[in-house]
């Protein structure tokens, strides 16, 4: 038999040309726990519900024990879903919300016998009405939920309601199931309580599970592999500690528990230049002198004595907070640019104090950057002025009007304007990463290009601000289009 | 000098209607109840009833057929308009013309509606009769089955149906054993209004079948403005289609009270 249960190849979906996966390939093995993470709008649930067969792919295929599924009806899939809001029926008790998918089953009665074409047909019958209250009562049990069979749906309380959805789908014996943010209603004790609860019935059951969630620490706790989304794309897919740590870019290790993100440059192989600091570290193969993040977990950073021969760089102390099991110390290192980190360590300093910092060699994850600077295609619009993104900017050039050109505009130089109106287009921060003494923002505009921004003041996610470039800044260069494409234009 | 205070609280702005109410509801009701005690030498009399009830004017067979036309009605009402409110439903991004294509008829009176259909079936040569008169009941009442329908199909939340077919139904399934049952309380409703007019309906039968056939709304209709002796008789059939319309809606809203009360348990 086949190891893969599911693969996905190449799957986009758009809802109204507006993409929400990209080009999404995933193989899920046999009883593997695989968790779909990400932010919210990160396309997860979409992928999820095509796994399902509520969405069709715009393309790509999905495939299941090998065969293609992608154009079959969700009744027609040996899968079962668990519900962000759980859908039970309000019109059924908890008996026949459970009952609901074996009632419409069809199993094998037994006695497969030979057609005249020497066919072996194997009769199929519905599940007897024993048949089917030994297994609702089975799973009822499973669940804890015993007497409650004849209870109202709505008279039980959510975490109540969630294990009767769970039930509900296991009681079928999907060879997978979907859990679409299960836990999302619940409050944090019993949240706490179901993710045990799920890993046992996952470890009894051994079927495979396919789990979405937006909590980083939901996905660590339960999850055999981690598939990390934003926007479409697959980030990275990994075991936890792996995704932990060695996150394949900023974006994860932003987004799975907390990090220091700083940028820095490659100088050699085993060598990251941070701030005029140069530090030892286990990578290679990048290019000489590459801008790079680096990565460093605070709880990987030491506070050791000012004087002391490991001490790689000095730095002064913000804060100090106990928080039971260590102390969160934020400091800012000396050096050309004065970084912030922060450091999970047990030793107790004060502020102001002078401390020394070690870190590991191993310590140092260094990831390529996701952009170095932001290159787009616009067109010249009148003298000096060149327009793309919807908006109008002046630049300096001396190309004619209707001239297509390529943009390139550096993280520095766009400004960000509280307000929208004060900018030359409007634009809505979708990602801020801090790095030690600046914000790195993404910033989509509102025909979905995203900027890379590096700006010294915090905004919030999710705000509306306004774009500005000053004319000196915006670096055009004409597009010098092959015959071919002048003749596709043309035509269009 | 004492000033006199007027009160005007909220509650003023209810009486006018309450005036209209008692004049025009209550008064016309005791005078109709009245009325079916009085004889033809206006003396306290029981003989309307006796009348009636004992079928000697056909007014008991009349009751009969509208309360057949009535139940027929509503049925091809609901078998014609639990589809279309349905599909409405699940293609809803173009429904609004659609929805309006189907109330639209209720914009235009139902006299001329009813007359310019008569005028339909005399072009066509079509005999005049049960079946025109089945015609026009179902083409008058069918907008009341479909909107209520109609909105209780739209707000049921969609991830029902999804776990429906996750649960292994087909289309067919998810229609019969979760859309249906959802949408038991807009059956209910729609039932109720197209029933209740339907069983009371008069004009409809009598311009459809060119006075031939007579439901029991056109009997009244006739006792009244015959300007007969026959007050009394027609009171006494007002007064049992007031008894029906309330036994209806008892009947209605407690099937509902048990779906309430089924789904709170």
């Amino acid at each position: 038999m086949n190891e893969n249960i599911i693969e996905l190849r190449n799957i986009n979906k758009s809802y109204s040309d507006k993409p929400v996966v990209k080009n999404l390939s995933l193989t899920i093995k046999r009883g593997e726990f695989v968790t779909l993470l990400g932010p919210s709008g990160c396309g997860k649930t979409t992928t999820l519900r095509m796994i399902a067969g509520f969405e069709q792919p715009t393309s790509g295929k999905v495939y299941f024990n090998g065969e293609d599924i992608t154009e079959l009806p969700p009744h027609k899939r040996a899968l079962n879903t668990v519900f962000q809001r759980y859908a039970l029926f309000p019109h059924l008790n908890v008996f026949g919300n459970i009952a609901y998918g074996l009632k419409l089953k069809f199993v094998p009665n037994g006695e497969p016998y030979t057609d005249k074409n020497g066919n072996t047909v194997q009769k199929m019958r519905k599940l007897t009405k024993a048949e089917i209250t030994d297994k609702v009562n089975a799973a009822l049990k499973m669940v804890d939920l015993e007497d409650y069979g004849h209870r109202a749906v709505n008279s039980l309380s959510g975490g109540q309601q969630q294990r009767v959805a769970i039930a509900r789908a296991l009681v079928n014996e999907p060879q997978v199931l979907l859990l679409d943010e299960p836990l999302g209603a619940l409050d944090l004790k019993m949240r706490k309580d179901m993710q045990i609860e799920l890993m046992q019935m996952h470890e009894k059951l051994g079927i495979t599970f396919v789990y979405v969630t937006h909590d980083q620490e939901e996905a660590l706790t339960m999850s055999d592999k981690i598939v990390v989304m934003k926007d479409g794309v697959i980030q990275q897919i990994g075991t936890p500690t792996k995704i932990y740590d060695e996150p394949a870019n900023a974006f994860v290790a932003d987004f799975i528990g907390e990090s220091n993100i700083l940028s820095g440059v490659m100088v050699k192989d085993f060598c990251v230049d941070i701030s005029g600091h140069k530090f030892e570290c286990v990578d290679k193969g990048f290019k000489r002198n590459e801008p790079i993040d680096v990565i460093i977990r605070p709880e990987d950073i030491r506070i050791v004595d000012k004087n002391d021969k490991q001490c790689l760089v000095e730095a002064e102390v913000l804060t100090c907070v106990f928080k039971g099991d260590h102390y969160q110390v934020t400091a800012l290192t000396y050096g050309d640019e004065r970084n912030e980190i922060i450091i999970h360590d047990n030793v107790q300093v004060n502020c102001g104090d002078v401390i020394g910092i070690y870190i590991k060699p191993f310590d140092f994850h260094i990831m390529h950057k996701s952009r170095i600077i932001n290159t787009l295609e616009g067109k010249v619009y009148d003298e000096n002025i060149v327009e793309f993104c919807g908006g109008r900017f002046d630049c300096v050039t001396s190309l004619p009007a209707d001239t297509s050109v390529k943009i390139t505009v550096d993280f520095d130089d766009v400004e960000l304007m509280d307000d929208e109106e004060d900018g030359t287009i409007g634009a809505t921060i979708i990602s801020a990463i801090y790095k030690g003494s600046y914000w790195q923002y993404i910033v989509r505009t509102d025909d979905y290009y995203d900027f890379f921004v590096d700006n010294d003041y915090e905004w919030t996610l999710n705000d509306r601000v306004g774009i500005k470039i000053a004319p000196d800044k915006i670096v055009l260069e004409p597009i010098v289009k092959t015959e071919e494409e002048n003749k596709e234009n043309q035509d269009a | 000098m004492r000033k006199v205070k007027f009160r005007f609280s909220r509650k003023a702005f209810a009486y006018p209607y309450m005036i209209f109410l008692l004049l025009f509801v209550v008064v016309p009701l005791v005078i109709v109840l009245i009325n079916a005690f009085l004889g033809d030498d206006g003396k306290l009399t029981f003989d309307n009833f006796i009348e009636f009830f004992s079928d000697a004017s056909g007014g008991l067979t009349v009751l009969g057929n509208s309360l057949i036309i009535g139940l027929v009605t509503t049925l091809i009402c609901l078998v014609i308009g639990y589809p279309v409110a349905y599909f409405l439903a699940k293609y809803h991004a173009s429904s609004k013309i659609f929805v309006l294509l189907f109330i639209l008829p209720m914009w235009v009176n139902f006299l001329i509606r009813t007359l310019s259909t008569k005028a339909i079936f005399m072009a066509l040569d079509i005999k005049l009769g049960m079946g025109t008169i089945m015609f026009g009941m179902v083409y008058n009442y069918l907008p009341y089955m479909i909107l209520p329908l109609h909105t209780t199909l739209v707000s049921i939340d969609h991830s029902y149906i999804e776990a429906a077919e996750d649960l292994g139904a087909d289309r067919f399934t998810v229609l019969w054993k979760t859309v249906l049952p959802l949408s038991l309380s807009g059956i209910v409703s729609g039932v109720t209004m197209t029933f209740i007019p339907a069983i009371s309906t008069f004009a409809i039968s009598e311009i459809l079948s060119s006075s031939k056939i007579f439901l029991f709304g056109d009997s009244i209709n006739m006792y009244f403005s015959k300007a007969t002796n026959s007050l009394g008789v027609g009171s006494v059939m007002s007064f049992v289609m007031l008894i029906i319309v309330i036994i209806a809606n008892v009947l209605m809203s407690l099937t509902e009270k048990k779906e309430e009360v089924k789904s709170a348990l």
